[in-house]
């Protein structure tokens, strides 16, 4: 039987997550980064579309979130990733003083691929500000046969499907072994079999490599399949913190998932939890 | 067979402009039209042959040639320069633009009274006008281009932690391209239009001055062989330019194996 807890207060870190914190300061480019927000509101002439969101994101943790279009969920992974700043709060990607922008990366819905650049120096541009140790024409191969693409740098992104234009944006991504991944709905405009694909890819990489990792996505099967966390936004704060305690690699078609993916649907829909499938949960 | 097809449609562009030099030179023949209003292709032929072996034609293709190629380089630099200035920084494009958008709307060549009274008949005038009439092909193109660069890759260049510089180098030069190459073919047509006039209303070299002075003594032949000589420059730059633009955009798949 697997372990499952769902709660409404924010999980605590579990200690072996705690004692990722405090890494060495030499394994410092590849340390995940954890992820403090205080407070935190955003407003857009005036209308308020994120308020009071207080959140703790130990480092190498999983967190997708949720909502309906228009909650704030590509807001609030913006501002963790610093292309918006907070109206109020503060926020706190690592431990303050030797913040590094670079150590963010992001991965938005669309590849947003440099279509004048060959694939290979598409990744390059991942290392963009990052302290290379290695030849960056390497290190961009190396990602790339990470996602499965290292035969195809020397071509042009138009050639590529939209799944592939996607894994390559992966791999600039994640070349310069980033301490926070912001997953901004990157698979949204993917089809089915290649969402699929695409998730355990990112799930591989991800156990590989530790980093902390935030994913919006408005697919409730999709942040059950990737996250240890799922947190529910609702008209600008954070209505839900649900804890996904499956084993990983993630198995579709599980039915501890199906009930996790039901109850976090209700609340989505619903709002008031009474339709949640509370005999699923049970089993 | 293949080949064969390939052939045919290389040749198929010349096919109307080869029909045309049969009706005239036919039409000469037989008398329809007259020596004095269009000679006849063999005597413009002719013209061109006699001016290359006297050496004029060459001197005078290189004058033209090194007006049009200063003057655009001086215009389009220039345009290029403040398209580039104007379409990265707003507060440059509020001081300068309007004031630009209205210069722009007075045909330069109406500009020639004045511009003869500044600088006289010399070289400085052409290059003047010249610059002048590619300025702004050239400007308002790059300024286009340079803004309308996809936001989208912008913001992920920046969230990426690309630099100024590095920005403009790796992501707003690249994608303004396009339409500084549609600024830049539209540049050189206005040039060579320019440098035409220019040379026929005052100069003592270059094609036009040449075909002015052809006019004087009532050669034909050499004024309509004059006309040709411009429309083959004006061919071979655009030519050049497209060649060029094939190779710095073979990214986009629009421009690739044509």
């Amino acid at each position: 039987m697997t372990v499952m807890t769902i709660d409404t207060v924010p999980a605590a870190p579990s200690p072996d997550r705690l004692s990722r914190e405090t890494l060495p300061v030499d394994r410092r480019d590849s340390a995940a980064l954890p992820v403090r927000l205080r407070g935190v509101a955003k407003a857009f002439d005036r209308v308020t579309v994120l308020q009071d969101i207080d959140l703790d994101i130990p480092s190498g943790q999983f967190v997708a979130i949720v909502g309906r279009s228009g909650c704030g969920k590509s807001t609030l992974l913006r501002l963790m990733a610093g292309l918006e700043t907070p109206t109020a709060g503060t926020i706190a990607v690592g431990s303050g003083a030797r913040f590094d922008a670079t150590a963010v990366r992001l991965m938005f819905q669309e590849p947003r691929l440099l279509p004048w650049a060959r694939i290979g120096a598409n990744v390059e541009v991942g290392l963009t500000g990052r302290p290379v140790t290695r030849d960056k024409k390497y290190l961009a191969l190396e990602a790339l046969a990470n996602v499965g693409l290292a035969e195809r740098a020397g071509e042009w992104p138009s050639v590529l499907s939209g799944g592939q234009k996607q894994r390559v944006a992966l791999a600039r991504a994640l070349v310069s072994h980033p301490g926070l991944l912001a997953l901004d709905e990157p698979l949204g405009a993917l089809d089915a079999l290649t969402r699929i694909e695409m998730q355990d890819l990112i799930e591989g990489v991800w156990m590989e490599q530790g980093f902390t990792s935030v994913l919006v996505t408005h697919d409730v099967s999709e942040a059950v399949a990737l996250a240890d966390r799922i947190l529910v936004l609702r008209d600008g704060r954070i209505a839900e913190d649900v804890t996904v305690d499956l084993p990983r690699p993630r198995q579709r078609g599980d039915a501890v998932a199906a009930g996790i993916e039901g109850y976090v649907l209700g609340r989505l829909l619903g709002g008031d939890g009474k339709r949640a499938p509370v005999d699923v949960l049970r089993t | 067979m293949t080949t064969r097809g390939g052939a045919v449609r290389r040749a198929l562009p010349w096919l109307v402009p080869v029909l045309i030099l049969l009706a005239w030179q036919g039409g000469s023949e037989l008398g329809w039209i007259r020596a004095t209003v269009l000679p006849a292709p063999t005597d413009v032929a002719l013209a061109g042959w006699q001016l290359l072996l006297s050496g004029e034609l060459i001197r005078n293709v290189e004058v033209s040639a090194w007006r049009a190629g200063v003057g655009f380089a001086i215009g389009g630099g220039i345009g290029f320069g403040l398209g580039l200035l104007n379409g990265l920084s707003d507060l440059s494009e509020k001081l300068l633009d309007t004031s630009l958008q209205m210069i722009r709307n007075v045909p330069h060549l109406a500009l020639i009274p004045l511009v003869i009274l500044w600088f006289g008949i010399g070289e400085e005038a052409k290059l003047f006008l010249v610059a002048l009439g590619s300025f702004f092909p050239i400007y308002v193109n790059t300024m286009h281009g340079v803004r309308s660069v996809d936001p989208h890759l912008i913001e992920m260049a920046q969230a990426y932690g690309m630099k100024r510089g590095m920005l403009i180098r790796k992501v707003i030069l690249p994608g303004a391209l396009p339409s500084i190459f549609v600024g830049l073919r539209y540049g050189l047509g206005i040039t060579w239009l320019t440098l035409i006039v220019a040379e026929t209303l005052s100069a003592t070299s270059g094609i036009g001055y040449m075909a002015m002075n052809a006019r004087e003594f009532l050669l034909v032949n050499v004024v309509v062989f004059a006309i040709l000589i411009y429309a083959a420059l004006g061919k071979l730059a655009d030519s050049a330019t497209r060649l060029l633009e094939r190779t710095c955009l073979s990214w986009n798949p629009v421009y690739r194996n044509s």
